[in-house]
């Protein structure tokens, strides 16, 4: 009798204390729930670059990928550019690849920005959003590190700091 | 724990006050109450969580069974909700600058308090989710700790009841002349035609009606619980989805939240407001004060599916599944989705045209339009004139370095940095065109851009909403209803009418309106030798239910 009532409630406590649990953890996930998660397969897309030429990211598997996501406007983005730029250059030859997906600006702007910064990596735009869509984006700059399976390895949200963050980031995914 | 025997045998949990069976008051030294009339509460039975405390469980336990304590969260929470009202909630305050920032700036020291205590997102913040689950978990145990009980006491009344339970009844009366079979009779059938189930029992009867009623309080909590659960559920990925989506007039876009399996296309949007001429005459009057007045907000859109499998970015194929119009309530509804109109802008710059022109003698060579969502490299006029965009900035300001730079890529404030080829000046002149404003940055040109007119499309907001969990706070709602009214609608009456010797003893209890219960009695037992039952709480007429 008094161990069935123990065992009663503990159960009933167990239940609701676990639902309370829940709905907190769901609630303080609820923001970084990302439609890409670590571990798991990058979506696929195909944009094109600024020279008419289509890249697909299936098409690079067997190498690393870093998916960086900016606009001429954001000031973080424009700030990381030289270091991808420059870490991009160090590391094409190994395997590792550097695809800047713009926000769906006008060629114009895009052309224009990436003149001024010398921009050596392909830049693709994402004219009717439906890769930021895919990938859940916002808000800017997000990079993806895609390891050579095609996998998702780190997402690093906002600005990158130092040129050495992005040394890193290419040691991840290098092949 | 001990459990007790009642001298009429019956075997009572611990902790019950009023033997079940028979409703005699269990004494255990201390718990004698010197009123006339005994509390009827739950039926005098045992409130487990009164008796044991043993455990943490048992500590835990009876802390939420306490309606004390249900009754202060209820009121902290309320008091937390209104605090959340005090200034604007996150959510709701312009992007313009740190949320911190903006509170102190907005409301002084008392918006910095505010953000301080992390009022600024008090509805997800953790300690109200809190507050609100532990209201959730006190109305769970103290349904149960009571519903159980009483649900016994119920179940297991006698007939017979003991003499000290119906002398201190509050409706109480004995009749000491000698009552015939007849009257007994007489009160049954009135009792069955007040619709009383009549239990006998060696000539004694229990009338009993409207039972159920005392079940509404918990049914009106389970209503409740499953109202909380269907909130909870709206955390759980993809139960709840609630997004934004802008279409300009003209562009089709991917639906957010479809995995990109439909797309939307804006064909016009459409503003409409109420005319003095053409409407009704009786909103003359109103126009007059009030200006205008806001009639129809409509998007005519057409919604497409995808067709087999495309890759994000790649050029859909898409089917067209349906053409309508959306209107403020009157949403496009597809598998579980609904688009809603709820926001929109008028006129967003969509091309700009210009007139190369001539400074000096004010001839035009040709005019240029630029799409200001997709502007071209080059433009082409007639006898080697031609003009090359050279930098655009759509939404243009002044960098903190002084140089352009665009604020979004929405053309609200489109700047551009033209170069102007003529035979005159093969290599191109630059011009900085602005809105209302020309830089020319290497000295005097010769020829200059004129604005030549703007064309404009309007843009529609629209919420994309799916949400799983309606139906289930709907249910919620509807049973917690029910159980309102099956405990205010309805009263638990009883009434014992049981021979003690030569007497006749008469008793009554009811949850509420002992006024009604009176006059029921009256009628139940007219034209019998049976006499009335008296209130014994005369004195206290005032009707009072009973607490759940």
């Amino acid at each position: 009798m008094k161990k069935q009532r123990l065992l009663i409630r503990t159960v009933i406590l167990l239940l609701l204390g676990a639902a309370v649990a829940y709905t907190l953890y769901a609630n303080f996930t609820k923001d970084e729930v990302q439609k890409v998660e670590v571990g798991k397969k990058a979506p696929d897309f195909v944009l094109t670059d600024l020279n008419g030429e289509k890249h697909q990211l299936s098409d690079y598997e067997g190498e690393g990928v870093l998916l960086n996501f900016w606009a001429t406007w954001c000031k973080p983005c424009e700030k990381e550019m030289p270091f991808l730029n420059n870490q991009y250059q160090a590391y094409k030859d190994q395997g590792v690849h550097v695809i800047a997906v713009n926000v769906g600006e006008s060629n114009v702007a895009v052309s224009d920005f990436s003149k001024r910064y010398d921009l050596q990596f392909p830049i693709v735009t994402d004219k009717d959003s439906q890769v930021m869509t895919a990938y859940g984006v916002d808000p800017l700059p997000i990079t993806f590190l895609i390891d050579k399976q095609g996998n998702v390895v780190e997402i690093h949200k906002g600005q990158i700091v130092a040129e050495a963050d992005v040394t890193e980031m290419m040691e991840k995914i290098k092949p | 724990m001990n459990q007790v025997k009642c001298d009429c045998g019956h075997v009572n949990p611990h902790g019950t006050i009023l033997c079940e069976a028979c409703g005699k008051i269990i004494e255990d030294g201390t718990q004698i109450t010197a009123e006339p009339v005994i509390d009827m509460r739950y039926e005098g039975s045992a409130r487990r969580s009164q008796t044991y405390n043993k455990s943490i469980i048992d500590k835990v336990w009876n802390f939420f069974s306490s309606v004390k304590v249900g009754v202060w969260l209820i009121i902290v929470t309320l008091i937390a909700s209104s605090l959340g009202t005090i200034l604007p909630q996150e959510m709701y305050i312009p992007t313009i600058m740190p949320v911190a920032e903006y509170y102190e700036d907005q409301y002084g020291w008392f918006g910095r308090l505010y953000y301080d205590l992390g009022f600024h997102n008090l509805y997800s913040s953790w300690w109200y989710l809190l507050l609100i689950a532990a209201i959730g978990v006190s109305l769970v145990i103290c349904s149960l700790d009571r519903v159980v009980p009483l649900y016994r006491a119920l179940k297991k009344q006698r007939v017979i009841r003991h003499e000290s339970f119906l002398q201190r009844q509050r409706i109480y009366g004995s009749t000491n002349d000698p009552v015939n079979d007849q009257s007994f009779e007489l009160v049954k059938e009135q009792l069955k035609k007040k619709r009383y189930n009549i239990r006998e029992d060696n000539g004694n009867i229990l009338a009993e009606k409207g039972r159920f009623s005392r079940w509404g309080p918990y049914v009106n909590h389970v209503g409740l619980i499953i109202f909380l659960i269907g909130s909870m559920l709206r955390f759980v990925p993809g139960m709840y989805i609630d997004e934004i989506l802008w279409v300009r007039e003209g562009e089709t876009k991917v639906i957010p939240e479809t995995d990109g399996q439909y797309y939307l296309r804006n064909v016009d949007f459409k503003l409409e407001v109420y005319d003095k001429e053409t409407d009704n005459e009786a909103f003359g009057d109103a126009l007059d004060s009030a200006g205008m007045v806001a009639k129809n907000y409509q998007s005519d859109v057409i919604l497409y599916k995808t067709k087999g499998n495309t890759v994000a970015g790649e050029e859909p194929e898409l089917e067209e599944v349906d053409s309508t119009s959306i209107r403020v309530n009157e949403p496009l509804k597809f598998e579980k989705f609904a688009l809603y109109q709820v926001n929109y802008k008028l006129d967003e710059l969509s091309k700009m045209s210009f007139l190369l022109t001539n400074k000096s003698t004010g001839k035009t060579f040709g005019d240029i339009t630029v799409n200001l969502n997709d502007p071209e490299k080059l433009y082409e006029l007639d006898n080697g004139y031609s003009v090359q965009l050279m930098s655009y900035f759509p939404d243009f300001e002044f960098g903190e370095d002084g140089n352009p730079t665009t604020k979004s890529r929405v053309p609200n404030n489109p700047a551009f940095v033209f170069k102007m080829f003529s035979p005159e000046k093969p290599e191109g002149e630059v011009s900085f065109v602005a809105i209302q404003q020309t830089i020319e940055p290497l000295g005097n040109n010769e020829y200059k851009m004129a604005f030549n007119g703007i064309e404009t499309k309007d843009v529609t907001g629209l919420t994309v909403r799916k949400d799983l969990t309606l139906w289930i706070i709907g249910l919620g709602g509807l049973i917690f209803m029910i159980g309102v009214v099956q405990g205010a609608y309805w009263n638990h009456r009883r009434i014992w009418i049981q021979r003690k010797g030569d007497e006749v003893w008469v008793a009554a209890h009811t949850n509420k309106n002992w006024f009604g219960l009176k006059k029921e009695i009256q009628l139940v037992l007219e034209g019998t030798e049976i006499k009335e039952p008296l209130d014994q709480l005369k004195e206290n007429q005032v009707d009072e239910g009973e607490k759940d």
